[in-house]
């Protein structure tokens, strides 16, 4: 015998147990997808929620961080549509072409669905799923505990299609909104492909209120054909009380491009987690991730990165602000395969404590199976430098002033990594909003 | 009249070790005093002490900015009353762009002084007409403060800060190290081009050779934490020929 000693379930656990009992009926999709939900729950169940013997979570204890299961969110009323009409406001007049997820369930009369592109499909998951056309198992999470349980219970979200060659000029903004009521869970599940040679930009905003104690479980999956380019820019800027876990799987094709960047400023507890396989030869990966916390906020970013393919090239850079009593954590994990030769990876985790109670843990790790590759990995951790602040205070600039300066300087760096210049005012306009809030 | 700045028997220390053993000056306004004095004498710690950087522990002594309690006031607000210190190392800041930092200084004092604050356009055209006097490549200016500027290109910028901000009171810390022959002139031209009646000037160096520049009214010598001689411009000859060893001597 061989059996796994574990304490005894918790609440959310058993919680979690008694929601998928009473739901699974009612989920979308038909047998097989019934069956591959069922099979995706008892694998959770199995082990629980994941804590901090688990090394992938090894910083986020979910047992510890998370006290109970929420009922599913219901589907949107008149009420909670109109707040999906406001919700990602920081893009407002960037022109992007606006999808939005009202509470878990995609919302096509409050999207920007006229005149699309020639060569693009967008489609709500639920349909895909009724149709049985959408393959739910997340391959590349393995068998990681919250894409288990987003296998489990994901009813909604968006697919996008561009077919090969098609550019899109207009960047796609999935608007995620979680409005008020009752605290609630949603579990979305959405999926891009770009085509061998399209190229699309992809932007998400997850919002909700404050004093709401919500969970979002979001799933991504993105195919980036050969020749393609995918950016990706997503912010998480979630309510004050809520847990938000998103899992994203990106396969890139031969010579493709992914660019992917990721600001964290809202939520009490936060994961992101990107599974990244550069599966075709000259691959590229560019992941640059900030996250901007005070209070008693806990941001983990895990990146895995895997290289396939013979002369991929993949950048990860993880910034992190931390202020009061918050944690960032970044772990970072780049894989070379055997065979995957010319591979050319760097990674490099900086975090900058504002308090003497905040706290970064970095967990960077180079796994390599091939002779002919560069590969590196750096991570600092400290705080503002008292010199250069001096500097800045003697020539007039007031203390808070010089650190917000400093800040903007240190994180500006990823925000440069974005492409489009109106995606980085919007971006930088985040950081500034939240420099204000320190004031 | 009250003198620009008075210091009167100032004493700090930094790491428990005392640096400034009870000096004494006073700078009038349209005055220009050379501070001069071996390493380690005390002439950047005075500097510092002037501007409030932090880690120096002041342990006896005042010091007044036209009057006003210079040691009471933080390092911004120093600048805003007109204290400027032209730093011996500027500092490189890496991300924010030169002409941010420019104009975010001249506001933030502006701010502070009750004025109003000027537009980016204003600024950027004075920072242009500045930096054509100082030979600035304009293309400097929105680079990231100070780095990968050459010694001469920082001191350079020091002085187009110095010029933009308008001080009433000017500190020169060693202005003159690494720069070579061409950039002295040009620097020491930016600051003759400052002196005014109503503004005054500390010049700290090690050599003579900026006081052919920059030409001083009061020439003092500074050893072991005080000033132990004060002269006229001679004085900085008469230095460049003897030495300070028997200042040293006389300090100990």
């Amino acid at each position: 015998m061989n059996a796994e000693i574990r304490p005894a379930s918790t609440a959310a656990e058993i919680g979690l147990a008694d929601l998928f009992a009473s739901v699974r009926e009612s989920l979308p999709g038909g047998r097989d997808t019934g069956v591959i939900r069922s099979d995706a729950f008892d694998r959770f169940a199995a082990h629980g929620l994941p804590h901090s013997r688990i090394e992938a979570w090894k910083y986020t204890d979910l047992r510890r961080l998370v006290r109970d299961a929420k009922p599913l969110a219901q589907r949107p009323d008149a009420h909670a549509r109109s707040l999906g009409r406001e919700a990602g406001a920081v893009f407002a007049g960037v022109g992007l072409r606006r999808l939005v997820i009202v509470d878990g369930a995609f919302a096509p009369e409050l999207s920007d669905l006229a005149g699309l592109e020639t060569g693009v499909v967008i489609r709500a998951t639920i349909e895909a799923l009724g149709a049985g056309e959408l393959p739910l198992p997340l391959d590349m999470a393995g068998s990681d505990p919250a894409a288990e349980l987003n296998t489990a219970f994901a009813a909604d979200g968006v697919l996008i299609a561009v077919a090969p060659g098609v550019v899109v000029e207009r960047p796609i903004h999935l608007v995620f909104v979680t409005t008020g009521g009752a605290p609630a869970a949603t579990f979305t599940r959405s999926r891009v492909e770009v085509g061998s040679g399209a190229v699309l930009t992809l932007v998400e905003t997850y919002e909700g209120p404050d004093q709401s104690d919500y969970q979002v479980n979001a799933a991504l999956q993105v195919d980036v054909a050969d020749g393609a380019c995918l950016d990706r820019v997503k912010i998480t800027g979630e309510g004050a009380a809520a847990l938000h876990i998103a899992t994203l799987e990106a396969s890139i094709g031969a010579s493709a491009t992914y660019r992917d960047f990721g600001l964290t400023t809202g939520g009490a507890v936060v994961r992101n987690q990107l599974f990244l396989k550069l599966a075709g030869e000259g691959a590229i990966a560019n992941v640059h991730q900030a996250s901007l916390l005070s209070g008693r906020q806990h941001a983990d970013t895990t990146l895995v990165a895997e290289h396939a393919a013979v002369g991929s090239q993949s950048r990860e850079v993880f910034k992190a602000v931390v202020d009061e009593e918050a944690r960032a954590v970044f772990q970072g994990k780049i894989t070379v395969q055997p065979g995957a030769q010319q591979t050319d990876a760097r990674m490099m985790a900086r975090a900058l404590l504002l308090s003497d109670e905040a706290v970064a843990n970095c967990k960077p790790e180079l796994e390599i199976f091939a002779d002919d590759v560069q590969c590196g990995h750096g991570t600092t951790t400290g705080a503002l430098d008292d010199k250069l602040k001096f500097y800045l205070m003697a020539r007039g600039i007031p203390a808070k002033e010089a650190e917000a300066l400093l800040i903007q300087a240190f994180v500006g760096e990823v925000i440069d990594a974005v492409a489009r210049e109106d995606l980085r005012d919007a971006l930088s306009r985040t950081m500034l909003a939240w420099l204000k809030g320190r004031e | 009249m009250t003198a620009l700045l008075e210091i009167r028997g100032l004493k700090a220390e930094i790491d428990g070790r005392q640096i400034l053993n009870g000096l004494d000056l006073s700078v009038n306004k349209g005055e220009i005093h050379a501070i001069m004095g071996p390493n380690g004498a005390g002439k950047s710690t005075l500097s510092y002490v002037l501007s409030g950087k932090p880690g120096y522990e002041i342990t006896g002594g005042e010091v007044f900015f036209n009057g006003e309690d210079l040691l009471a006031m933080g390092s911004d607000e120093r600048a805003a009353k007109g204290l400027f210190l032209a730093f011996q190392y500027p500092l490189e800041i890496p991300g924010v762009a030169t002409l941010t930092f420019l104009r975010t200084a001249l506001n933030a004092q502006r701010k502070k002084r009750g004025e109003e604050e000027l537009s980016s356009p204003d600024v950027v055209k004075r920072v242009r007409e500045l930096a054509k006097q100082l030979s600035i490549d304009p293309e400097m200016l929105k680079r990231p403060l100070n780095v990968g500027f050459s010694g001469g290109e920082k001191k350079r910028n020091e002085t187009l800060q110095m010029a933009l901000l308008e001080p009433k009171l000017c500190v020169l810390d060693e202005t003159d190290s690494g720069l070579d022959i061409d950039a002295l002139r040009i620097v020491a031209d930016g600051v003759n081009r400052l002196r005014a009646a109503d503004r005054g000037m500390i010049v700290i160096t090690h050599y003579q050779r900026l006081l052919d520049y920059i030409v001083p009214d009061v020439v003092h010598v500074l050893a072991a934490g005080r000033i132990v001689k004060t002269g006229g411009k001679e004085l900085a000859l008469e230095l460049e020929a003897t030495g300070y060893a028997q200042y040293q001597s006389e300090a100990a």
